[in-house]
């Protein structure tokens, strides 16, 4: 050990403890083949789209010049077609990868004439199996659309192409003293356009707001391959109706986002995290309560999980619980400017939740490297589920009175035939992430489910996707959460924008009839 | 043999997440709002000493730190880990900066025989000059036993049975109480201190003191003559053919004919 060699060794080994917050999304890719979406739903009929024929491939070719920007090769195709939670897996023969705008138009426009289906693809880590094909429709990747363009270092506005990887660009951001608004475990993974198409919520959004708020301007590509261009980095911009906010959340449905303008904000000078136990759910929101009392401006994420989360942490990951064992866990992270005065309020608040015994135990991270290591205990929980084998995804918004209501009464719906129901999810948006799992698919299984938790859903008010969107999944209970009215105009907007109905068919919205 | 008083050294260093910047003038690294953390080998320190203590057989874990009054929250932490009390010896700005293992050496003997401590752990190395000599040379000084690189420690009646993490494997020695252990990365997880352990820590003895106090003369013994980034890495390229890649191989002298 006294070679300089096994030092340098050495201290690359630590990252080993403090496992990074990254969600790793290709560990899972073994050879065991997922059950093509068309088989496993034998209801669904293929649309009236062509089929992709050699001419198509040599003229997709002449538009994507150079090496791999066609990709026919069925090994390689096979992680484009299939998503990364394992549940859909489509049967597209040809992947395209532009790396402009111009790019996309063209192809877009060459297959709208054609008559082919394409699904817009970004990191492929959606929840609903909205970024695969569900047939033989072609996969246009922004993978080699990612130029930063460029980043206004007085606004803080970013201009980048959409297929920027979040983490990337948020490490870029933070050697000019911003962050991106946005942050979810999918970071090392998920491209920005893809978060914007599906209007991904995730960690920050307490702090933050949604993206409706952050995206300044847009730049897209419609069905017809015309280019819209919203791209205005302005705060303010009042003039006409405000497109860009169609697109997003529209899950590639309306168009293709081919650039976008983001408002980043400061990067907080400090940062705390702290990780606590609690007795019961009703424990958890009034910490919320005096959490947003206490540390109001410097509130930054209210996290939750149950035990039988942490129990997929601890088994399915071999990871340690920061704290003792307890029925209900809560992450509180703090951002400011000043750390001392960060510090002073929230050791003010650790002691009032102790001292009133809100709280029962729990732990405070202040370096960098703690704070990555309990922030992954709540981050990595959707690749820890799929140690189980499949994963029933929920994502839902309820009142918070309900909130937990939810997952006690699904326990005792499925009883023993799951392996577990788990709760997690962000407080602090109302958005509860509940997942189930079992060894395999089931059909049993899934009818248990569903719809009886859209409907507990919809008697409690809540929405049956609160930031996961509806992609293939979930497409059919829309009305659950919409009315008939809005769901009529979607469709309207629909067909006014995309005629033939080629971007991402048999998603999102249902079909007019 | 009665419960071992230990004493354990807690460096205050830039936190290992943190990108390092080196000053323009060559002359060291920016520390100025940089997140700073515990030394993670005085970490596993800290937890190696805990433990002894849970099992009873250490009485009393004193923490020590040199350095900025910064150097206080790290043995707060120590102590909210499960410290009994602290040792802050202050050095600032200039005097910090030439600072080295030698001196700091000096200063933890001279607290090791005043606190009549029978074990003392120290991380192996610090993440931040990666010098790997405080133990060694705290070990000389005070003419202990030392186990570096311990990946185990078993106290064993009056000595110690250390797993060693050599280069070739693993060895077992055994040394004498008192002695200096140098801990490695696989010896133990560090605990996360827990609320009301943070909460005590903050009426935990915590003493200021200076290097003057125990005669030790910190003038620096080295000269930095210059600090500067490790060499960026050039960027791969990509070949067509493997006859494309052995002529490659041959262009840059690599490989011959």
């Amino acid at each position: 050990m006294n070679s300089i060699m096994p030092l340098l060794s050495q201290s690359a080994r630590l990252p080993l403890r403090f496992s990074c917050r990254i969600r790793h999304f290709h560990i899972q890719q073994k050879k065991l083949a997922v059950e093509l979406t068309r088989i496993r739903y034998p209801n669904l009929k293929r649309g009236p789209y062509a089929n992709v024929c050699d001419a198509d491939i040599s003229n997709f070719e002449k538009l994507l010049p150079g090496h791999g920007r066609v990709i026919t090769d069925v090994n390689e195709l096979d992680g484009f077609n299939t998503d990364w939670l394992k549940t859909c897996r489509g049967s597209s023969q040809v992947v395209l990868r532009p790396k402009t705008t111009e790019e996309v138009s063209a192809l877009l426009c060459y297959c709208n004439d054609r008559r082919l289906a394409v699904v817009p693809q970004g990191g492929n880590t959606g929840l609903v199996g909205g970024s695969v094909p569900v047939f033989d429709e072609v996969i246009i990747s922004t993978q080699l659309m990612n130029n930063i363009i460029s980043l206004d270092e007085v606004s803080g506005i970013l201009v980048c192409q959409a297929g920027c990887i979040l983490a990337n660009l948020d490490s870029y951001l933070k050697d000019h003293k911003f962050t991106m608004p946005l942050d979810l475990g999918a970071k090392g993974s998920c491209h920005i356009g893809g978060n914007l198409a599906t209007n991904a919520g995730g960690v920050r959004l307490l702090r933050y707001g949604s993206l409706h708020g952050t995206i300044l301007g847009l730049e897209v590509v419609q069905a017809s391959g015309v280019v819209v261009d919203c791209l205005s980095s302005l705060r303010k911009d009042n003039t006409g109706y405000d497109l860009k906010q169609l697109f997003i959340g529209s899950e590639g449905t309306l168009g293709i986002i081919t650039k976008a303008a983001i408002l980043c904000p400061q990067k907080p000078n400090a940062v705390n995290v702290a990780f606590l136990g609690c007795d019961s759910f009703n424990r958890v929101l009034d910490v919320f309560q005096k959490s947003k009392h206490m540390l109001g401006e410097i509130l930054s994420a209210f996290e939750f999980m149950d035990a039988a989360s942490m129990d997929v942490i601890q088994k399915n990951l071999k990871m340690h619980n920061p704290i003792a064992d307890f029925p209900f866990y809560i992450l509180i992270e703090t951002s400011g400017s000043n750390g001392n005065h960060d510090e002073e309020k929230l050791n003010k608040f650790l002691e009032t939740m102790l001292s009133t015994q809100l709280v029962n135990d729990g732990t405070v991270a202040t370096d960098m490297s703690k704070i990555e290591a309990v922030w992954s205990v709540r981050e990595r929980m959707a690749e820890g589920l799929m140690h189980d084998g499949y994963c029933y995804k929920y994502d839902v918004s309820l009142p918070l009175l309900k909130f937990y209501s939810l997952v006690e009464d699904m326990r005792r719906h499925l009883g023993s035939r799951v392996t577990r129901v788990v709760g997690y999810g962000h407080v602090g948006d109302g958005n509860l992430h509940l997942n189930i799992t079992t060894p395999a698919y089931s059909h049993e299984i899934m009818d248990l489910i569903e719809p009886y938790i859209y409907d507990w859903v919809a008697r409690h008010h809540g929405s049956i996707s609160a930031e996961h969107g509806l992609g293939f999944k979930k497409k059919q209970f829309i009305y659950h959460s919409k009315t008939k009215s809005a769901v009529k105009l979607m469709q309207a907007i629909k067909k006014l924008m995309d005629p033939n109905g080629i971007l991402n068919p048999y998603k999102t919205i249902p079909d007019a009839s | 043999m009665s419960a071992l008083r230990v004493l354990v050294g807690c460096k205050r260093v830039i936190d290992y997440a943190v990108r390092v910047r080196v000053k323009p003038d060559k002359t060291g690294v920016f520390t100025d709002g940089v997140k700073h953390s515990m030394n993670p080998f005085d970490e596993i320190a800290m937890e190696e000493a805990i433990r002894m203590k849970e099992k009873k057989l250490a009485s009393e874990i004193i923490v020590v730190s040199c350095g900025p009054i910064q150097c206080q929250e790290t043995l707060r932490t120590a102590l909210a880990m499960g410290g009994d009390r602290a040792i802050h010896v202050q050095v600032d700005g200039k005097e910090y900066e030439g600072l080295q293992p030698f001196h700091v050496s000096k200063i933890l003997a001279k607290i090791a025989q005043e606190e009549k401590v029978d074990l003392l752990i120290l991380g192996k190395q610090a993440i931040d000059d990666d010098c790997n000599q405080t133990g060694q040379m705290t070990a000389a000084i005070l003419d202990w036993p030392q186990a570096t690189f311990a990946s185990k420690v078993e106290i064993d009646n009056g000595s110690l049975k250390v797993l060693r993490e050599i280069d070739g494997g693993l060895e077992n020695i055994k040394v004498k109480l008192p002695a200096v252990v140098t801990t490695d990365l696989r010896l133990n997880e560090p605990r996360y201190a827990t609320l009301p352990n943070i909460m005590k820590a903050k009426k935990k003895p915590l003493t200021t003191k200076k290097p003057s106090d125990y005669a030790v003369d910190i003038s620096p013994r080295q000269e930095v003559l210059s600090v500067e980034d490790p060499p960026v890495r050039e960027a791969g390229q990509k070949v067509e053919s493997v006859e494309q890649l052995v002529q490659k191989l041959r262009d840059a002298g690599l490989i011959v004919s």
